[in-house]
């Protein structure tokens, strides 16, 4: 039986963006964020032992103790990563560009913090889109930062305009040689990404240890960590202190659009996608699955270590061992919570910065600890991954065909 | 004589399709039924509605003259019924034994499988419905016309006396198709009724006892074995009249196109599949290679459009050297290739069919202007060749999976025919479609053939190697037993090779 589907328009640019994302059960990604921050705010009650406090006292004493830190949680939250709504209007009443500056900074902090979610999200997300599951997207974040980190310390005198893109380039190139290496010994040995790229993680944090304890240390400081970068290669930022938020926004959204427009308005992203969607029918066409894995490991490694150049050129300013703080594996959650769609790592980006940011305004004023944003990520990329969950909870229809790579189709683990 | 099985108006809708609309049919004990109809006619939901996948709108279902209602499989084996799906539903890794008793287990004190008394349970059925099985062989290890007989064991041990088997012949060589038949006529000597769900005329002539049509969800009519004839059941099918042979000029071969010499080619586990091979395609004739599933048909075609290359011997495509040739380079050289596999190999399943249209010139213009996709002109291309292939989708933006097989043929031979081709290597192109779409296939490889263009014909069904053929070559463990002209042989002279006889030898 044929299934008849509603003949679609003429798609143009805005409307392919939310038709590849709607396809894919746009309906289903909001109510599973909805449902995994509610379970959050329960958890955050039922462990907090005020709350059994007040149930000792009474049934109805406990409700409310429980529902004042369910409240407190996401009001803490908010504040955190959006900003305090009574700041925010009395700055703008008053006009004073220091005190609207200082209500607006949790917002754009929340921004920052989304950066380098968006550099690294794009990169596990090119790769399934492939067919590839990019783990090294840490490692790889490792190694463009320190390539950055180099160029931006040894070059010294450059206009600012030459010395930012020339560090962002050293990070993309070193990251992408990274990413490139498994990406060769897939295409050529038939050897899997999955344990290669891991392989590639620890080789990375070593040598970054070796590197930040060697050459590239700085010898004033007790610590290993890099000498801090010329001022010339600094991202620019936009607003005084305490606000960080920098030009690195910007290029990540810029490298999304790229990645779109790649994926599916030119022939190479078209190679790539029919290697992804199905490598029997690409190499019947006559594709390069070779060509085609290497150059998208190479991509992928690039945009994980733009993360890495983005957090040293714009917000650290130097380079220590051990400084990210897991982008590179939030990534990969991230990518299927975005469906490897471009827009849909933005998205969820932001949803990870703003609760990233949000969590230590919720630790300080709420005492909720921060872990307990991470059990709220994980439910929320929980409910994604089963969506079947999502659908029976709300009684929601089965979705249509789309156009999942074979991977992601795997690891959600969800289509017939 | 009481029917064993009634389905008295049977109706069910789905979004926008109106699947089955009151259909009613009655078997009787120990006939064979066929239920006939193209794909795509409803025969596949009215089974699962008895089996009790579906639920039926309207309508019902009489078991021995006792009304039955069925909301799930088990109700429907509960009264006998037992159905064998077209895709197996066996587990490749448990043993014939396991996979017979799984979901019926027997248990010993203490709550441990019973496999003994299974398997002694297993021969007797064996034996008694002549169904040669090893209990402990591994499903996985088996040929796929035995895993079909572990099927049919399945439903015996549940002791059903209704068997429904969804296109049983689909998947079976030759052979193994004769087998199944000998076995479902021991089914129904032994008491049990057989709903043989299928699209293939020939079998329901040589094998049916009633023989109802089915159209656009309706019944069309019914009637007996002796009543008809393989054209007025294709007519009742299609609802139109329709051409089982093609009617074709003799050929007029010209230059060489295709010229192979001593070819040897590995398969994918490194063991010789092709050997020897030598032959030669001229432009305006079709070179049939006939032969059973697995005797090198499949490396044979890789080596030819470039997915694998030969470890001896040459390929020469119009005078120029392919033997080592890309697969892009042998295309762009004006080779087509319709992929034995369609789904596999032929079609992004998710892709839209106007992306499914440009597979393998995506790179190129118009449709690439530098590397930028020109989507107008895509869909220009899509509109275009949808309407000259008569392609049935409610747009060029559907994805291919939501076609029915024909359709997703339709796309393949659309994008394939639509380049300056001077070398159609075809593979299985027709297998699994129904008799419309054959007869539009076939009339437009033939069409093709006219224009010039050399055709290479793989293919495993002897009627459309006989029909289409001006040379039959013939593979048997990867070698080319003979190449014979197809105006003067005859089905039981390739039969013969095909089962590796020799001509020489009669």
């Amino acid at each position: 039986m044929t299934k008849i589907e509603e003949p679609q328009k003429k798609k143009d640019v805005i409307s392919t963006f939310f038709d590849e994302l709607s396809r894919n059960s746009l309906i289903v990604t909001v109510l599973a964020i909805l449902t995994g921050l509610l379970a959050g705010g329960l958890i955050a009650a039922a462990t907090t032992e005020s709350v059994y406090a007040a149930f000792r006292v009474s049934f109805f004493d406990g409700l409310s103790a429980g529902f004042m830190v369910f409240w407190n949680t996401y009001k803490a939250l908010f504040t955190g990563s959006v900003g305090v709504p009574s700041e925010i209007f009395n700055a703008l009443r008053s006009g004073d560009s220091v005190a609207i500056n200082k209500a607006f900074t949790p917002f754009f902090e929340s921004l920052l913090q989304a950066t380098p979610y968006i550099f690294a999200g794009l990169s596990v997300a090119i790769g399934f889109r492939v067919g590839l599951f990019n783990i090294g997207a840490e490692g790889q974040l490792f190694v463009g930062a320190l390539g950055t980190v180099w160029v931006a310390t040894a070059f010294k005198g450059l206009p600012a305009i030459i010395h930012v893109p020339f560090a962002l380039l050293g990070g993309a190139v070193c990251g992408g040689v990274w990413g490139m290496i498994p990406g060769w010994l897939k295409a050529k040995t038939g050897a899997h990404e999955v344990i290669n790229t891991i392989m590639m993680n620890y080789i990375a944090f070593r040598l970054s240890e070796y590197l930040l304890t060697g050459i590239l240390r700085d010898p004033n400081k007790s610590t290993p960590i890099s000498a801090p970068i010329e001022k010339s290669a600094w991202l620019p930022r936009f607003f005084d202190d305490p606000n960080r938020f920098h030009a690195g926004f910007f290029i990540a959204l810029l490298m999304a659009f790229l990645v779109y427009w790649l994926l599916f308005k030119t022939s190479w992203g078209f190679e790539l996608r029919t290697v992804g969607s199905n490598p029997n029918a690409a190499r019947y066409a006559g594709m390069s699955i070779v060509r085609s894995t290497v150059l998208t490991m190479f991509l992928s490694g690039a945009l994980a270590g733009l993360a890495g150049a983005n957090e040293v050129l714009g917000v650290n300013h130097n380079l220590a061992v051990a400084f990210s703080s897991g982008y590179g594996f939030d990534s990969i959650a991230l990518a299927l919570l975005g469906n490897s769609h471009p827009l849909g790592v933005v998205l969820a980006a932001l949803l990870f910065g703003f609760l990233r940011n949000g969590a230590i305004q919720m630790q300080l004023t709420a005492g909720i600890p921060i872990d307990i944003i991470s059990v709220l990520q994980a439910l929320i990329l929980a409910f994604i991954a089963a969506p079947a969950i999502i659908r029976t909870m709300y009684h929601l229809k089965e979705p249509k065909a789309v156009e999942i790579p074979q991977i992601a189709a795997k690891t959600e683990g969800s289509k017939p | 004589m009481e029917p064993v099985l009634e389905l008295k108006g049977i109706t069910k809708r789905f979004p926008g399709v109106l699947a089955n609309d009151h259909i009613s049919l009655s078997l009787m004990h120990g006939e064979i039924h066929a239920l006939l109809g193209e794909n795509g006619a409803g025969k596949t939901t009215l089974m699962n509605i008895l089996y009790g996948l579906y639920k039926p709108d309207e309508g019902e279902i009489f078991v021995n003259g006792k009304k039955l209602v069925v909301d799930t499989p088990n109700d429907a084996i509960k009264a006998g019924v037992g159905m064998v799906h077209q895709h197996f539903m066996l587990i490749p890794v448990f043993t014939v034994t396991e996979n017979v008793m799984l979901g019926n287990e027997y248990l010993k004190a203490g709550g441990f499988l019973d496999r003994k008394k299974v398997a002694a349970r297993i021969r007797e059925i064996s034996q008694q419905y002549n169904l040669q099985v090893d209990p402990d062989a591994y499903v996985k290890d088996l040929p796929v016309g035995i895993q079909q007989r572990v099927e049919i064991i399945k439903l015996l041990f549940r002791n059903a006396n209704i068997l429904i088997l969804d296109e049983p012949t689909a998947v079976l060589t030759p052979q193994e198709v004769d087998e199944l038949f000998n076995i479902m006529k021991t089914l129904v000597a032994k008491g049990k009724s057989i709903i043989l769900i299928t699209h293939k005329l020939r079998e329901v002539m040589e094998f049916a006892d009633q023989t109802t049509v089915i159209r656009g969800g309706r019944v069309i009519g019914t009637a007996k074995q002796s009543e008809t004839n393989q054209l007025m059941l294709a007519s009742m099918m299609v609802g139109r009249q329709i051409l089982l042979n093609i009617e074709k000029k003799d050929a007029d071969p010209k230059e060489v196109v295709l010229d192979v010499k001593n070819l040897k080619v590995l398969d994918t586990h490194h063991q010789i599949a092709v050997q020897n091979v030598s032959f030669e395609v001229r432009a305006g004739e079709v070179l049939g290679v006939a032969g059973v599933q697995g005797n090198g048909q499949t490396e044979l075609v890789r080596a030819m459009t470039g997915l694998d290359h030969p470890i001896e011997g040459k390929i020469k495509l119009m005078g120029k050297d392919i033997t080592h040739s890309s697969v892009k380079e042998i295309t762009e050289l004006g080779t087509a290739h319709i992929p034995e596999d369609r789904q596999k190999d032929g079609l992004v399943l998710a892709y839209s069919i106007e992306d499914n249209l440009i597979l393998n010139t995506w790179y190129k213009e118009p449709f690439a202007h530098n590397i930028v996709l020109q989507r107008k002109v895509i869909l220009d291309n899509a509109n275009q060749l949808i309407s000259k292939f008569d392609v049935r989708t409610p747009s060029p933006l559907t994805a291919t999976s939501n076609l029915s097989g024909g359709n997703q043929q339709k796309v393949i031979v659309a994008r394939e025919f639509s380049r300056p081709i001077k070398l159609l290597v075809a593979s299985q192109p027709t297998r699994g479609l129904d008799v419309g779409s054959i007869e539009y296939i076939h009339s437009r490889i033939i069409e093709k053939r006219d224009d010039g263009c050399a055709v290479l014909l793989v293919s495993t069904e002897l009627d459309e190697i006989m029909q289409l053929s001006d040379r039959i070559a013939v593979m048997y463990r990867g070698q080319i037993l003979a190449i014979v002209d197809a105006k003067t042989t005859t089905r039981e002279s390739i039969g013969l090779l095909m089962a590796g006889v020799a001509p020489e030898d009669h």
